[in-house]
């Protein structure tokens, strides 16, 4: 795993959210949750800090990290896509939506492409399952998508002309 | 003290409140299996995560079937433990984990010795109903801990002894489901890690999967290489338990049988690291009252509590967790390291051997010594002052590979000159055992006195933490001891903050000392063994006729012909060490 320096501000940013949960090492899952919140995903080096923060060890930190698969320690790319593989969306054709998805981006759930435009992810039901398949781009919500809608969602973003993207 | 009263397997059982029903049944004879479950009796050690399902109980009126290692003893409670459900159920969690371990137990290290195996045998599982994946996980090796991890089974034990017990943080359970497994953060490997090699994880494994770094091979090789001379030297510690190897009572004192057994495994000199350890006392003692005579002189600026330095795992431990303290511990080399470097400078001289020629081995109740041995500052031209440094329980594998009838050979001596010792080297065997050896020295080069008693019980015993004041002939000497490295970070927390009244303060890595080391024989959980391994150390001491370091006529000698006195220029560039910020 290549070292990677965090800037001051990561630093303080993260000490801070160790601080406002009192630097206890029962809040783990809460700080934890917040800074991936913050910084998009848990490098080895924030790992440290934390567990120097909450005064407890790195091999318990990085044994919740990688006990919930929530927390990643891969950076997720500047447009996350998730895809549900909840039980409406599973029928309705969403592991072929997925497919696609790693097809087109050339890389594997939990993976990021080189360039960091994309990652791809699984999720469990966003309660639109009567617009199943979903997608979700960001914060924005693709419905009833099908394999030949994929090569679309990604060029509105690939061409950086995000403002056209539709929420269905 | 309330009692419950409950029926276990139709015999009525009277148990105070509280009592597990595991313990309420042993009090009763009947002995229900476990496997992740490992207490430690008066020690405060205890794995009891629940995670096995290995003993579980039918207990009447209640659907699913109790783990007896957590499940409290409650008033009326009908319990049978070899109902037919509880048998099968038990049979079923065995094979099951059976059907993810390695088959290879005819050629495992643990063989014989593995808790899983045994209760395979006493289950009598003859077939396993379940096929599936096998775990595939690489081997990580370091110096002295290897660690097999397909063969680990999640118990959990060594999690508790590296978190809980010696709050070294190293290991933890890390991934879910089938990927889970016991590791160092980010799976790095241990030789990368805060590991302190202490070995109380191996002490604990249930099976195969945290074994020692076996050199037994090249200690074979160098013997029978006739270009070498080979000696060896046996610590304190391993006198006391090696017996257990050859089927004798814990506490049972082999060290006569133990020399005969190395000579005969061809050692062309048979040495004693006690002879170090009286070395050790004249060093670190004078190092003791240097530092005390300057304090009580008024000098604010000297460094107190002087701490021990003859524990690897401790001095390791303090170099990762505490870098800002290395300048208070003594700087004298552990025993193990000043015999070498004596071995390979004065003894070398002595007999005409160059040191290339001379291999020196060391028996150790300790895994960290195989790391210890390995520090580049204790080589010469990269020839170790150490060569091998072998467990208690891999010179019993050499005494089993050399056709020896360990029981019925006679008491034989130690060599001279390095084979001679005195009753206070022996007790740096066990828990509080250094700091009274000091202390018998320290009291009679302070005082000029003789001591009107040698044995020190204040300074004795198996708590964690023990403190006692010593007077020396008017000025009140204040020691502390800890065991288990956890208890050692409570004294370091003390002094960083400033609270510390001690003078001298001895630390020793494992539970116990030296005599629960991470190399000895294992102990499967029971405190007693430990126990009575102190009993016999004591004995030992009890029957020296010589029972102060500084009256050991080859120490005396040493001094003369080579090394002038403690502490000076030739003392301390062969004697002493400096330690480094590891954090």
């Amino acid at each position: 795993m290549p070292k990677i320096k965090l800037s001051e501000r990561t630093i303080g940013l993260i000490k801070e959210v160790c601080a406002s949960f009192g630097n206890q090492g029962s809040e783990l899952i809460n700080v934890l949750h917040q800074v991936q919140g913050k910084l998009g995903y848990l490098p080895a080096e924030v790992q440290e800090l934390i567990a120097r923060e909450l005064n407890i060890s790195v091999a318990k930190v990085y044994g919740v990290v990688t006990f919930y698969s929530f927390f990643t320690m891969i950076p997720m790319g500047e447009f996350p896509i998730s895809i549900c593989m909840g039980t409406a969306c599973y029928v309705r054709g969403s592991e072929q939506v997925l497919a696609e998805f790693k097809r087109q981006l050339g890389i594997e759930v939990g993976q990021s492409t080189a360039d960091g435009k994309f990652s791809l992810n699984c999720l469990r039901c966003v309660g639109a399952c009567g617009l199943a398949p979903v997608v979700m781009v960001g914060e924005k919500v693709y419905g009833r998508v099908s394999t030949q809608m994929v090569k679309q969602i990604i060029s509105e973003y690939k061409d950086g002309n995000v403002s056209e993207a539709k929420s269905a | 003290m309330e009692m419950i009263n409950l029926t276990i397997d139709n015999k009525p059982v009277s148990v105070s409140k509280g009592t597990t029903v595991l313990k309420a049944a042993a009090s009763a004879g009947i002995d229900i299996p476990t496997l992740c479950y490992m207490k430690l009796e008066d020690m405060n050690i205890e794995n009891k995560p629940g995670g096995c399902r290995v003993c579980v109980v039918e207990v009447k009126g209640r659907r699913n079937l109790a783990p007896a290692c957590c499940t409290e003893a409650t008033e009326g409670m009908v319990i049978d433990t070899h109902s037919i459900r509880a048998i099968n159920a038990r049979r079923t969690v065995v094979e099951l984990i059976l059907s993810d371990h390695p088959a290879d137990c005819l050629i495992c290290a643990k063989s014989g010795n593995c808790d899983l195996q045994n209760l395979a045998h006493r289950m009598g599982i003859r077939k396993i109903h379940y096929q599936g994946e096998q775990s595939m996980y690489r081997e990580d090796t370091s110096p002295a801990i290897i660690r097999e991890i397909n063969k680990c089974i999640m118990c959990r034990r060594c999690e508790t002894m590296c978190n809980e017990v010696q709050t070294v943080g190293v290991l933890s359970a890390v991934n879910r489901g089938f990927q889970a497994v016991v590791a160092p953060a980010f799976e790095m490997n241990l030789d990368h890690s805060v590991c302190t090699y202490c070995g109380q994880c191996v002490a604990v494994c249930p099976t195969g999967a945290l074994t020692e770094a076996d050199e037994t091979g090249a200690v074979i090789r160098a013997l029978s290489d006739p270009t070498k001379t080979v000696i060896v030297q046996t610590a304190p510690a391993v006198r006391a338990a090696l017996g257990e190897e050859f089927g004798m009572e814990a506490g049972s004192l082999v060290t006569g049988k133990m020399v005969a057994a190395l000579r005969r495994l061809g050692f062309d000199y048979v040495f004693d690291t006690d002879f170090a350890a009286d070395l050790t006392i004249l060093e670190e003692g004078t190092e003791l009252l240097n530092r005390l005579s300057k304090f009580l002189e008024g000098d604010k600026n000297v460094k107190l509590p002087i701490l021990t330095s003859c524990c690897p795992a401790w001095v390791k431990f303090f170099e990762h967790q505490f870098p800002e303290m290395k300048d208070i511990p003594s700087s004298a080399r552990s025993p193990q390291q000043m015999f070498g470097s004596i071995a390979k400078t004065y003894f070398a001289e002595k007999i005409g051997v160059k040191r290339e020629n001379l291999v020196v081995v060391s028996i150790m109740p300790c895994l960290a010594k195989k790391y210890e041995s390995s520090r580049p500052e204790f080589s010469v031209n990269d020839n170790p002052d150490v060569d091998f440094a072998l467990s208690t329980r891999e010179l019993a594998h050499l005494i089993h590979l050399s056709n020896l009838d360990f029981n019925s050979l006679p008491d034989e001596d130690f060599d001279a000159p390095l084979g001679e010792s005195t009753g206070a080297a022996i007790i740096f065997g066990t828990t509080g055992g250094v700091i009274e050896a000091a202390v018998r020295t320290a009291y009679e080069v302070y005082t000029g006195k003789s001591l009107p008693r040698v044995d020190f019980e204040e300074l004795r015993g198996m708590e964690g933490l023990r403190k006692a004041t010593i007077d020396f002939d008017g000025t009140p000497i204040n020691i502390g001891i800890a065991h288990g490295l956890g208890n050692a970070r409570k004294l370091l927390e003390d002094i960083q903050a400033g609270h510390s009244e001690f003078h001298a303060i001895e630390i020793m890595s494992c539970p116990g000392g030296c005599i629960g080391g991470g190399g000895q024989p294992y102990h499967h959980g029971d405190a007693e063994v430990l126990k009575k391994r102190q009993r016999a150390i004591y004995s030992e001491d009890k029957n020296k006729t010589i029972r102060k370091s500084h009256e050991n006529p080859y120490i005396v000698k040493l001094y003369e012909e080579f090394l002038g006195a403690p502490m000076s220029e030739k003392a301390h560039h062969l004697l002493h060490t400096k330690y480094f910020d590891r954090s």
